[in-house]
């Protein structure tokens, strides 16, 4: 076991903060388990030890040790005094270790030849030598490109650079993507085109220093529910807060504007905003002529969204659009964070650009205490697609269809610049592939899309269609169960590695317990299968640190350079933020510092943006917006937390909010209508939303899955789905459907406390209490 | 006033139950929780609100008060414990005395269980999981000084009305500036307190 000993990280350097001098207020260094002396704690808690590591889902990566007993088994967490979250925890957090002894944890490979069959457990060699075989007839008859390759943003970055390598050097094919396209792309790709780099500009520390504090289309409370108290902190400060969101969610209930916006009018929204600060002069002329390009073009645009034009389609009063633009403009420092909820539409790449443009035309940008950041929904959404896992890129974010990018790529890898394929589609794009039988194999790692992506019917389909499919996954998802094959890989306690969290800090997770008999890594398996496809030389990486060694290398020089980050530094350090382009570099925490952007001319690139109206049309017959998102108990597709008692507990099924205009009571069994089919959700009445719109939590398979409902359209940039809106109708129905346990592999058994509440189509309780007025 | 305890704010809450998480986790009482999270006006707002063990002083905590076995004890420095397991006999008397709902049953097992303050991580200087963990900090554990120090004109209420009864506690509410001369009422309505009208 690698597990370090706690008396040796007590005794390591003080980790070095982003500012030591700030810290949130209300998160006083309470004393630190960690530092706790060994004949105290520890004898009292039977010679346990303390591993320090991080949180393995939501992209704040909160510090936590795992308590791992006498027999080198996880059995618990302790808080952990880390820069980033100052030993908060979400529920998430605090229940995460029950995943790694879970009895549904899967143990051996499994394997049937069609899907006829019953699964059926057998030898790692059986599963490995009937995925190569699949693979080489797949793609002896149709050429390479018929094989994609999908991976996640859960993984650590060591693995997602390996996916993109084995992708592109073992399956020698172009379709290789991953789940953070369901995430942060549109962020992704608005940052690239404003500044040249993909990543937040401040880090959260900044938070607190800034006067204004705008947050628009993230539920902060829920989702990245650590982060709150750099709110609360820089509102003791007396920083004003805006909150735009169609709902009113925790932090918009104090929020000093909540705008409730109608999903999909986010750019028609900061448009007008920026309108209104042009039209009373509270530009910085200053900052925009000395650093930027594009802004006589955004200023034009932005003269055709008056405040009452965009009133009209955003549906909030124009005299709130006023209110927004001089609380921004007006603060000496203003910031500006959002998520999904401006990012998953087909125009998300431009509703986040209308956002940049608001912070840039303010010249709130490389300051303490103002910028600009989106918030990460996977733990390594950032990290994941930095290294080569995403279909359009190579490791350091270099572009595949850059001759340059590819010649420095293929030098290190050691293959031919011929042999390197182009770039590759989408997630979903793959599976309308799919569908079409131009993808006949396929290979998910650590991704679950029978839950997470859009128009369920429609993925079905495509993964049905496929001749053969293998899973990695340590519980056996939705995806998996459709699998040929599926492998039993680690957790994340198993294994070492770095993600980088929604500030771009790299940080490091450690191992605390041995996997189980039968359980490999996902590192293991990849280099295992590209050595029985040939090209074993190429993979010869006995663990993690192998694979970053090789990361920092092929990321030095790069935007995303890591070259400066070694396991060392990290395991002494609070994390590192990239670019770090050498060893006794200290990281970037603050980009743009004295207005300098990536771009090769060092300024920012505004873009012209435009409102479009969302891909699904409102009619008569679908005249409300359906929107999703997710709960605080719950995350993504919840393959890993619909397992865990105390979640499902708090969180047992999905429900629909509506507004109580519609006449439906709570608990009522409503319908819920698209173009895509429907499903029926308990009501949950409340205030808290717009009349005009509905919402769904989505962690849930069908037949209660917000995705069988949405649809499927993408950004044409991002490719991200909008999952955000789609037009729909609500109406009354007989009865709601059980929500179905996750599905357990033959020889497993279901945890049995997570029993309780599926089979008892409870009326809703939202953690939030939102709609239980009529409470039993 | 007080010394380290835990300080309450409705007013951070975001109703994430990271707190009813966390109690599972300490290890007295490993599995359950002993803390309630209540909405305060459901249907129409998120707004929540933790109860923890409000560790009241005076009059001596009531649940404490009608152990017909002596079973739940109070120590020196104020932490009203969760019944002693070789004395409680389940009877649920303190569940009908506290006024807070704070003491639960386990029926199985006939045993009461209560929110202790964690008595087992703060007797080594750590604070109470539910505080150490709370994302917002509407659960503080600290002194006085040290909130107002970190949260600048921050007022807290300690005494609670029930009709004509005022029940001062050891943990304390951070209440909106105005209203902290008056106690913070519970329950049932209030309209003097020793003469003095507090609607
Ligand atoms: S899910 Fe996010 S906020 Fe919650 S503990 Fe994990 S990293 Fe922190
Ligand atoms: S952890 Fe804090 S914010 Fe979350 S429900 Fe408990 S008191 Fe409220």
């Amino acid at each position: 076991m690698t597990a370090t000993d706690p008396a040796k990280a007590a005794s390591r350097p003080v980790p070095i903060s982003i500012d030591p001098a700030i810290a949130p207020p209300g998160t006083r260094n309470f004393r630190d388990a960690g530092g706790i002396p060994a004949d105290k704690w520890h004898a009292d808690q039977n010679g346990e030890t303390l591993v320090p590591t991080h949180c393995c889902f939501c992209g704040v990566q909160c510090g936590m040790y795992l308590r791992v007993d006498k027999g080198g088994k996880v059995f618990g967490v302790e808080p952990r005094n880390h820069d980033i979250n100052r030993m908060r925890l979400c529920p998430k957090g605090i229940n995460a270790y029950q995943q790694v002894n879970h009895p549904d944890r899967l143990t051996a490979p499994l394997m049937r030849r069609t899907r006829d069959e019953e699964f059926k457990e057998c030898s790692w060699d059986e599963a490995l030598d009937f995925t190569v075989s699949e693979i080489r007839r797949i793609q002896g008859a149709h050429g390479n490109d018929a094989f994609g390759l999908l991976g996640g943003a859960s993984l650590y970055s060591e693995k997602t650079y390996l996916v993109g390598k084995f992708g592109r050097v073992a399956l020698k094919t172009r379709h290789v993507d991953y789940n953070g396209r369901l995430c942060m792309v549109s962020a992704a790709g608005a940052n690239k085109l404003a500044f040249g780099i993909d990543r937040a500009a401040n880090p959260f520390s900044d938070i607190l220093l800034t006067d204004c504090l705008l947050i628009a289309g993230s539920n902060v409370g829920e989702c990245f529910p650590v982060m709150t108290q750099y709110i609360w902190g820089a509102r003791d400060r007396g920083a004003s807060l805006i909150v735009v969101d169609p709902r009113e969610t925790a932090i918009a209930r104090t929020a000093d504007v909540h705008v409730a916006i109608k999903p999909g009018t986010d750019s028609a929204f900061f448009n007008a905003v920026l309108n209104v600060i042009v039209g009373e002069g509270l530009t910085d002329e200053a900052y925009l002529a000395a650093h930027t390009t594009g802004w006589d073009e955004v200023k034009k645009t932005v003269q055709d969204y008056p405040p009452a034009r965009s009133a009209e389609i955003c549906g909030v009063p124009a005299s709130q659009i006023v209110q927004v633009a001089r609380m921004f403009a007006g603060a000496d420092k203003a910031m500006a964070f959002h998520a999904r909820g401006v990012e998953h539409h087909s125009q998300g790449v431009e509703n986040c650009l209308s956002i940049i443009n608001v912070c840039v035309a303010t010249g709130n940008l490389g300051k303490p205490g103002a910028g600009y950041g989106t918030i990460t929904g996977q733990g390594n959404g950032q990290g994941g697609r930095e290294h080569g896992q995403k279909s359009d890129l190579l490791p350091g974010g270099r572009s595949i269809m850059n001759e340059e990018h590819r010649r420095q790529i293929c030098q290190i890898w050691g293959i031919e610049e011929s042999e390197l394929p182009l770039a590759g589609t989408s997630m979903m794009e793959m599976v309308w592939q799919m569908q079409r039988s131009e993808i006949r194999g396929l290979i998910g790692i650590c991704n679950n899309p029978f839950v997470s992506l859009p128009n369920y019917a429609t993925v079905k389909q495509g993964y049905d269609t496929l001749e053969f499919h293998a899973q990695f996954d340590f519980f056996l998802s939705e995806t998996a169960n459709n699998a040929h094959v599926v492998f039993p890989v680690t957790v994340w306690a198993e294994d070492e590695g770095v993600m980088a969290n929604t500030e771009a800090r790299v940080v490091k997770h450690n191992k605390a317990q041995e996997p189980p008999a039968g359980v490999r890594t996902d590192t293991w398996v990849m280099c295992e299968l590209a050595r029985r496809l040939g090209v074993g030389d190429k993979f010869d990486f006995p663990g993690s640190r192998e694979v970053f060694e090789e990361l920092r290398i092929a990321s030095a020089g790069t935007v995303n350079d890591y070259y400066g980050i070694t396991y060392e530094r990290l395991e002494e350090t609070g994390g590192i933020m990239w670019p770090c382009p050498s060893t006794d570099h200290p990281g970037t925490p603050r980009l743009f510092e004295g207005g300098k952007t990536f771009h090769p001319d060092g300024k920012v690139h505004m873009q012209v943006v435009e409102w479009h109206a969302p891909m699904d049309p409102y009619t008569e017959e679908y005249p409300l917006s359906l929107t999703t998102g997710r709960t605080v108990a719950h995350f993504l597709s919840g393959n890993q937390t619909r397992r865990l008692g105390a979640l499902v507990e708090q969180t047992p099924r999905p429900w629909v909010e509506v507004h109580p205009s519609h006449g439906f009571r709570n608990g009522d069994p409503v319908r819920v209508v698209t173009r895509r089919g429907s499903e029926v959700f308990p009501a949950l009445v409340t205030e808290a939303i717009r009349p005009d719109t509905v919402f769904i939590p989505y962690h849930w398979p069908v037949p209660t899955s917000a995705n069988a409902l949405t649809i499927d359209a993408l950004d044409p940039r991002s490719k991200i789905p909008e999952y955000k809106v789609c037009a729909a109708r609500i109406e009354a129905a007989e009865r709601v459907d059980e929500v179905p346990a996750p599905p357990t592999a033959p020889g497993h058994e279901a945890y049995p406390e997570t029993q309780v509440s599926r089979t008892d189509p409870l009326p809703p309780t939202s953690p939030q209490g939102r709609g239980t007025a009529e409470r039993s | 006033m007080m010394g380290r305890t835990i300080f309450i704010d409705p007013g951070r809450c975001i109703g994430c139950q990271a707190c009813v998480s966390a109690c599972r986790e300490c290890d007295s009482h490993r599995g359950k929780s002993m803390i309630h999270l209540d909405y305060t006006d459901p249907g129409m707002s998120v707004a929540s609100l933790p109860s923890v063990c409000m560790h009241c002083e005076d009059p001596v905590a009531p649940c404490a008060e009608v152990c017909p076995a002596d079973a739940i004890l109070v120590t020196a420095d104020g932490v009203v414990q969760q019944a002693d397991t070789t004395r409680c006999i389940g009877c649920s008397n303190c569940v009908n005395a506290c006024p807070f709902g704070i003491p639960k049953i386990d029926l199985q097992a006939k045993l009461q269980m209560k929110c202790n303050l964690c008595y087992d991580r703060t007797a080594y200087g750590l604070a109470p999981m539910c505080a150490t963990v709370c994302p917002t900090g509407a659960l503080f554990y600290g002194t006085l000084e040290e909130l107002q120090a970190e949260r600048p004109g921050v007022q807290v209420a300690d005494s609670f009305v029930f009709g004509d009864v005022v029940v001062q506690t050891g943990v304390a509410m951070v209440v909106p500036a105005d209203k902290v001369q008056w106690p913070v009422p519970g329950g049932l309505p209030v309209v003097e307190v020793n003469g003095v009208d507090v609607r």
